[in-house]
């Protein structure tokens, strides 16, 4: 994205340009961790640098990275530098209060140490719920999907058993081992096991209901979201790569779920 | 009826908990994906539609009533959208071409695998079109008023 100033700004402060590109950075930053789609994290960096004395910008996102580049007014040379985003979760509540305040700092014209103290704020913000409340809503998640998908009322215990249990250990694992391929087949062949077993001492009828269930809380539904949204905006480096990790994240479900129909 | 109503209410709610959505919007992104559902599975049995079409329908409906919710609470739209497209998310047919593909049976997997293609080529296009026409539509609405 690119874009030329023509607004006006807040000239009553001394700040430098970097102080700017660190602003814009550490926003950009927090909405991909958050998952948000790489035109909105453009917008946000080119909205917020354009508040402060910045003449041109230029950014690129991508999945792993963001590169800025912005000329500060009635200066002849670019100002660059690059972020690399490590960890990438779901998290849109990050989302919401960064667009938030790309858009107040424009409106309440924020100075810049305003703007920064606002966003290290929410970058130091608890998550919204506790670990607990998100396995509680994965196993609801898990029995309701169960009932959707036309699975019988004896099919919904076995799959909250079996998604909530997935789901934890998916989180567990994500903690320590930092090949979320790994996580993912292993709590995707647990589900699979629990399922197996529950239907085989008679605690359940329909394996497929129960496995599909319980395995929704692991689906890459925002990715797969975001990647065709991407596509279509024309980020085609994005979208490729944000496809690319979808794909390897149902296939690493389909691998687990596959070792247990195979068994037998 | 009822019941499906409720369970897929319950269910798209339980996502956005997952997905870290703000507290406000839990309830709207249950009701998108509610309504994304009943026409997933209304149409087909009411009006004989196609399982791509229906789901394509049920993207385009539940994507402009995100975009109304994000003007209505002040959110970005995916904070919406993303509640309302699980239960679209053709997880059923990936799981059946994947167990036909681990039992050997591969004319079926393919023919399972490409309806799993299409159904999230439809969820895709239904949610481009109304991101694309919806806004245009809403500020024509804005300045006449």
């Amino acid at each position: 994205m690119r874009r030329r100033n023509k607004g006006m700004y807040m000239d009553n402060q001394s700040y430098s340009i970097s102080d700017v590109m660190e602003l814009c950075l550490l926003a950009g930053k927090l909405m991909l961790e958050g998952g948000a789609e790489t035109h909105r994290v453009e917008d946000t960096i080119t909205r917020l640098a354009m508040n402060y004395r910045v003449e041109t910008i230029n950014v690129f996102s991508t999945p792993t990275a963001i590169i800025v580049s912005m000329r500060e007014e009635n200066t002849p040379s670019d100002y660059t530098k690059l972020v690399r985003i490590h960890d990438r979760s779901t998290n849109l509540q990050l989302i919401t209060l960064v667009n938030d305040l790309s858009r107040r700092a424009g409106r309440d014209r924020l100075s810049l140490q305003e703007a920064r103290n606002e966003l290290l704020k929410i970058q130091k913000s608890p998550a919204v719920y506790s670990t607990l409340v998100h396995i509680i809503a994965a196993v609801l998640g898990s029995g309701c999907f169960t009932l959707m998908f036309q699975g019988s009322y004896a099919d919904f215990f076995p799959s909250v058993l079996a998604g909530g249990v997935g789901y934890s250990l998916f989180l567990a694992f994500r903690r320590f081992v930092s090949v979320k391929f790994f996580s993912e087949v292993v709590s995707s062949f647990t589900i699979g096991l629990i399922a197996r077993i529950c239907v085989h001492f008679g605690f359940g009828v329909q394996l497929d209901k129960i496995i599909i269930g319980s395995v929704m809380p692991l689906v890459p539904g925002l990715l797969i979201t975001n990647a065709i949204r991407d596509l279509m905006s024309g980020d085609l480096f994005s979208g490729l790569s944000r496809g690319a990790e979808a794909f390897l994240t149902a296939f690493a479900i389909g691998t687990g779920i596959a070792f247990v129909i195979a068994a037998g | 009826m009822l019941l499906a109503c409720a369970v897929s209410l319950v269910a798209s709610a339980a996502f956005s908990v997952m997905f870290n959505a703000p507290k406000k919007s839990v309830i709207p992104g249950g009701v998108v994906g509610m309504i994304a559902w009943m026409l997933y599975i209304g149409l087909p049995a009411y009006f004989h539609a196609s399982q791509v079409f229906s789901t394509f329908v049920a993207a385009f409906v539940a994507g402009a009533i995100c975009q109304v919710f994000a003007r209505i609470f002040c959110m970005p739209v995916i904070v919406f959208s993303v509640s309302g497209m699980i239960p679209l998310v053709p997880g059923g047919t990936a799981y059946d071409t994947m167990r036909h593909l681990a039992e050997g049976s591969y004319n079926q997997a393919v023919q399972l695998a490409s309806e799993t293609f299409l159904m999230a080529g439809a969820i895709a296009f239904g949610l481009v079109l109304s991101g694309t026409f919806i806004p245009f539509f809403l500020k024509r609405l804005r300045k006449a008023r």
